[in-house]
């Protein structure tokens, strides 16, 4: 018996060294990519033309200073909040309560329902692209609201089509934890007195931190890395979010690849930093929307 | 004694509980208009934004709408739309062809190294942590910031490629290779994505069977293939699920690169191009936009019946 497991143990040595080795080369291609664009966006322009990419040397900050303001980042940063905050807050608000009566209350349409939600975000984004667009262009709003005068080439468009494109993904997420939830302690509410929407803001979302935690993180991501609604739904360049600021950089500079690393680099510090402070929260939201457990 | 003592009470409590659950008594009205605009409002908002205009686009593409006069004007045409993509719209033939390369690209290469990777990292391994962190980076980046990144590398003029091996490929431009060029830019975040999907569904399968199979003397890549990987089926569903919607849903990368022309037609441009360009086709981009509804219906279908068999 020891001896068969420290057979075991001897074969299996060289086959842990083979696969550090493998995991060690395939971490190093994985980060490369990143890591190039990093580099290079540290290097001045004259230095790489002149020795070419592959080299050492010629470090500055400089890429970043134009990056930032030829791309116009201050403003496409500001674009992109104002269609990310509320987009990913009133998902949330939407989804939680459509969660809450599905997962609490059972009636005939309930697992019909569930379905509506859960499917509506798995549709392609394009098989949306041509009513909606009629429809934002015949939206008539007053012209305090629009400069267009309809719903076309404003936030309000492109923040109503997320919000209802990812409100069936969080429904789902929500709905499946909430069921987790004992129902002895909203009985205990009920017989405290607790209404209905009291018994969902003050007992259950409490209790859904953890879920709501994992699908803000996640929602703010895709939100933010979203560029189709945008492209479909607005016209005017000065609206458009960070993602346009590199085609800016790569219409205007179309060489100046050192300055296209910076800018690449700007976009995704925002995604890096929710990466490396809330990973633990991108993962439970992912994970809890394709599988249960 | 005190059996005698709590039963009374015990029952007490079950008499009390069944009016409960007949909601009738106990919510009152007001509760009961509160459930009800909680479930409406965002019912209505997914129905009125998401399924209306589903519906929508498959009624318009067997009509001649144009987009621009009355809707009443439009007129129904048959099929004529689904013709013309067919017979008379050269870009057709070979975006379905790159979405197909697209799919099995991404089954055979992202699909399954992201579950080679989680099955070797699930286990007790020096900086396992490390590696799925790393693996997983990329899922956080845009497809789109994906584009930019890798044209650092695939530029022909000043890309690490041509660099290093002093050729003159133009990697995104030349139509025989840029779709290969960008599968294996997406490919790189699709990776990390599957990883983590099928790491969350091994970390949940009893350890239980891992232990029998080793009693019994199975080594670990039998143990994975005859009993991990048959638990594991409703997982698997999923990924196959997703790898097929998000290989039909391809659209930022390929729209930053190029707008989706010369080698890069996907189904999913030729929608946005027939829709939004300056020449708006609103029939014949609706049946291009149905022919990828009734694609992702299918497999919607087996997703949901996966998922609500979960529910129960």
């Amino acid at each position: 018996m020891t001896a068969a497991v420290v057979g075991r143990r001897r074969r299996t040595r060289p086959a842990r060294v083979v696969l550090q080795v493998f995991l060690i080369v395939m971490a190093i291609g994985w980060l490369f990519p990143i890591a190039w664009a990093v580099y290079n966006s540290l290097r001045d322009y004259d230095f790489t033309s002149a020795h070419g990419y592959f080299s050492f040397g010629g470090f500055t900050l400089k890429n970043y200073v134009n990056a930032w303001a030829e791309g116009d980042f201050g403003r496409t940063f500001y674009n992109s909040a104002v269609i990310t905050v509320p987009s990913v807050v009133l998902t949330l608000l939407l989804s939680a309560s459509a969660a809450y009566v599905l997962a609490r209350f059972s009636f005939k349409f309930n697992l019909t329902l569930l379905g509506l939600f859960t499917a509506a975000n798995l549709l392609p984004q394009q098989a949306l692209l041509v009513p909606l667009f009629r429809l934002f262009v015949n939206i008539e709003v007053p012209y305090s609201i629009s400069d267009s005068g309809t719903l076309y080439d404003t936030y309000y468009a492109v923040i109503a089509v997320n919000v209802a494109f990812q409100t069936g993904f969080c429904t789902f997420v929500l709905s499946n934890y909430m069921k987790t939830i004992p129902k002895e302690l909203t009985e205990a509410a009920l017989v405290d007195g607790a209404g209905a929407f009291r018994q969902f803001w003050q007992v259950v979302l409490p209790l859904c931190r953890p879920a709501l935690a994992a699908l803000a993180t996640l929602e703010i991501t895709w939100v933010y890395n979203d560029f189709f609604w945008a492209v479909a739904f607005m016209r005017t360049g000065s609206k458009f979010p960070v993602t346009s600021s590199l085609q800016n950089l790569k219409g205007q500079f179309f060489t100046d690849y050192n300055l296209l690393s910076a800018g690449s680099v700007i976009v995704a510090i925002p995604t890096l930093v929710i990466f490396l402070l809330l990973q633990r929260h991108l993962r439970a939201g992912l994970t809890l929307g394709a599988t249960k457990g | 004694m005190a059996d005698v003592m709590t039963r009374p009470e015990h029952v007490a409590t079950e008499k009390r509980r069944v009016p409960r659950s007949t909601h009738a008594r106990i919510w009152s009205k007001w509760d009961k208009l509160i459930v009800v605009l909680m479930i409406t409002i965002p019912t209505v908002i997914v129905v009125a934004l998401v399924w209306f205009p589903a519906v929508s686009t498959v009624i318009l593409s067997f009509t001649d709408w144009n987009g621009i006069g009355n809707i009443g004007d439009m007129n129904f045409v048959g099929g004529q739309n689904y013709v013309d993509v067919t017979t008379n719209y050269p870009p057709f033939g070979p975006a379905m062809q790159h979405n197909l390369i697209w799919l099995v690209v991404f089954f055979f290469g992202p699909t399954l190294l992201g579950i080679f990777l989680a099955a070797l990292l699930d286990r007790e391994l020096r900086g396992g942590r490390i590696y799925q962190s790393i693996f997983f980076l990329p899922v956080v980046l845009s497809l789109a910031l994906v584009g930019f990144i890798w044209e650092l590398i695939y530029s022909r003029d000043q890309g690490l490629l041509n660099n290093l091996f002093h050729a003159n490929v133009d990697w995104f431009g030349d139509p025989n290779i840029n779709l290969w060029a960008v599968l294996v830019a997406s490919g790189w975040r699709q990776t990390g994505y599957i990883m983590l999907l099928y790491l969350a569904g091994l970390k949940s399968v009893d350890p239980a069977l891992r232990e029998a199979a080793a009693v019994d003397g199975a080594g670990e890549v039998r143990t994975f293939l005859q009993v991990i990987w048959p638990v594991m089926r409703p997982v698997n569903i999923v990924i196959l699920v997703i790898t097929v919607i998000e290989s039909l849903r391809a659209f930022d990368i390929v729209w930053v690169i190029n707008k989706g022309r010369n080698g890069l037609e996907l189904i999913s441009t030729l929608v946005t191009q027939n829709v939004i360009g300056e020449a708006s086709r609103v029939g014949f981009g609706s049946a291009l936009a149905t022919i990828m509804i009734a694609i992702s219906t299918v497999f919607i279908t087996i997703y949901l019946i996966q998922v609500m068999r979960e529910q129960k």
